[in-house]
This record gives structure tokens, sequence and C-alpha cells, in this order.
């Protein structure tokens, strides 16, 4: 269906391959019973989005009819980068402070505030 | 002289006519994907960090072929180098046996997959179903993007009609790019508070001093607890 010929790497192959890094993401999310690997999850979910925003914002791929992102698409890309460091420190204090209190990364044991 | 170099190089012929960008597509998004799945199929949490340094270090691939050379960079340095690093300091705090690989119940598996598959089957939809989005792009080679990039952190402009759009005045980054500094700030040093050794004395690392120990003297007694107390919170 997409298979590439010569030349023709278009705005939808990347947002392809950004999908497939998403669907692994959300797979990863919801499968994990280690928190880290919920972590994972978020982060492959992360690059996946920004996959779509280089592609978008990428003067390689535009095309006629099509006005592309520009900067602005590399530039949300660079603060999606940042963010996931911020996010990626304080999950993994709060899965340190998890791991002290409870001797265990298992998410599904922590249950304390269930009603 | 001019004869000798085109018959030099006439072997070279063949390799300039492969689409050398789709070809390294290709293995780039193969890599990605594939790496991508295998974080999910594995249980064992460092292959999954394995995996997950290969999947972003080929999509910092597709960011250079995509023309935006910076942010593959910042990929690079930031994700991959930064991120994934603190991710297997994680992994190796929190590693041990009978936590190395945790078994997922084979109907939260397959409640999984139908979710994912659902997904994926409207995001390709989707993705597909616009006709702009399939035509292959002009593919002239941009400037180089760090320029623009660090001007417009700081609010100038130089990418005027780069862009495409000049009816509309092009604005700078200055205010997010503040926004975004001030809450790394914010989060880091959230991030110390939250993990930072906490010495408070438990009961039961008293206890515990006080069976091993016959009594010591006073100053001996409180370094005996507080070590206990690490001891305890950190390895129970």
């Amino acid at each position: 269906m997409m298979l590439i010929a010569v030349g023709t790497v278009s705005v939808a192959h990347y947002l392809i391959v950004g999908a497939i890094l998403f669907t692994a993401g959300i797979a990863c999310m919801a499968v994990k019973r280690n928190a880290l690997g919920v972590l994972m999850g978020i982060e492959l979910v992360l690059n996946g989005a920004n996959l779509n925003f280089v592609a978008f914002g990428s003067s390689y791929l535009a095309g006629e009819g099509r006005a592309s992102l520009g900067l602005d698409g590399e530039v949300m890309a660079l603060f999606v980068i940042l963010l996931a460091a911020a996010e990626a420190a304080v999950a993994l204090a709060i899965t340190l402070n998890f791991y002290n209190n409870h001797a265990t990364v298992d998410v599904d044991r922590a249950d304390d505030l269930r009603g | 002289m001019t004869e000798c170099l085109l018959a030099a190089t006439t072997w070279l012929l063949p390799f300039a006519a492969i689409d050398w960008h789709g070809l390294f597509f290709l293995l780039f998004a193969a890599i990605a994907c594939g790496a991508a799945i295998m974080v999910v199929l594995t249980d064992n949490v460092v292959r999954m960090a394995l995996h997950l340094v290969l999947s972003l270090g080929a999509t910092a691939g597709l960011f250079f072929l995509a023309g935006s050379e910076f942010v593959g960079a910042m990929q690079l340095m930031i994700y991959v180098g930064g991120t994934l690093v603190l991710l297997v300091f994680g992994v190796m705090l929190t590693a041990q046996t009978q936590l190395v690989s945790l078994r997922t119940p084979a109907a939260d598996r397959v409640l999984a997959g139908i979710l994912a598959a659902a997904l994926f089957a409207v995001l390709v939809q989707s993705a597909v179903s616009v006709e702009a989005w399939r035509r292959p792009g002009r593919a002239e080679v941009s400037a180089p993007t760090a320029t623009p990039l660090g001007m417009a952190l700081v609010g100038v402009r130089v990418d005027g009609d780069a862009a495409g759009h000049e009816s509309r005045p092009l604005s700078g980054y200055l205010l997010p790019f503040e926004i975004v500094s001030v809450h790394l700030l914010v989060v880091l040093i959230g991030a110390a508070y939250l993990a930072r050794a906490k010495r408070r004395r438990t009961p039961r690392a008293v206890e515990l001093v006080a069976s091993v120990d016959p009594p010591p003297p006073v100053q001996a007694r409180s370094e005996a607890g507080e070590s206990a107390s690490v001891l305890v919170g950190g390895g129970r």
C-alpha cells in the first residue's frame, strides 16, 4: 500500500512510524507491571508524537498544496524532549520512593489508597 | 586525465541510482519500530531499556533524515544520553531478582493487544486519509536549522519565508522558553527533594538496634541507629 518507490518519502510514512511508536508505548503502559516499564512506555508515546511534529515541520517533506509547520514543529519537538526529561526525573524519584516504602516496583501493589 | 578519472569512477554509477534517502528511511524506521515492539514484548526490564535506547536512537536518525538536524542532535544528547541513563540508573537501583522480570497475566496482554490494534487502525487510517500528506515532498535540502532555532528561542525570527506563511507575523518563543526553563528548575528541585535519603528513625529500626546491640554509649548509639534505619529503609 505505502511501499516506498524511489525518492518518495512523504509525511504519511513518518506518521505511520509515529503511529507504531505511539501504539507500542500505549501497549507498554497497559501491559507492564514494572513501574519503570510504564515509564518507558511514556517515553515511547512522547517520541511518537515528536516524530509527527518534526515531520510536519520539515521543509524537506513539505509539498505543494500543504504549508509546513516551519520552525514551530521543531521548537515543539525540543520542548517535548525537555519536558520528557523533567517528567522522567520526577517519575523516577516517585518510583524510588515507592521502592523504599514497599520494597517493590510492581504497580499492581500500589493500592494503599484503594477505598 | 579526465577519461582516467571517469573510468575510475564508473563503478560508482550503480550507487548513484539508489535512493539513499528512502533506503536510510526504511532502515531507521525498521529499527525504531522493531525495537519499540520488542520493548513491549520483553519482560526483562534491562532488555527493555536496551531496546528503548535502540528505538530512540533510530528515531534521531529519522529526525536527521527529515532535515531537522538540531532536534536530532538534542534527541541523542538529552533523550538517549540523559533520560535513558536516568532510567537505567533506576533499573539498577531496583533490580532485585524477583523484580527484573514481572510476568503479566495473559488476559491483560490480550486486552492490551486489542486496544493497541484498534488505536493503530485509527491512527493509520487518519494518516493515509489526507491526500496531501501522501505526496512526496519537494526534497529540497534546507539551510541548517540551528541558527533559526536559537534566534527564535531568544525572540527573533530569521526564517521569514521558509515557513510559507508571510501573511501573519511570526513570533519568537522567548516566553515559552522561559516557562520551560523555570519548569525544568522546579522539577529538578522537586525530584531531588523527593528522592533524598531520609534519615528519620522508625520504631522498627530502634527495636532492631536495641535487640542487636548491648546498650552502647549515647554517641555511638545514635550513629548506629542512623545507619540501621538507612539499611532498613533501603533493603526492606
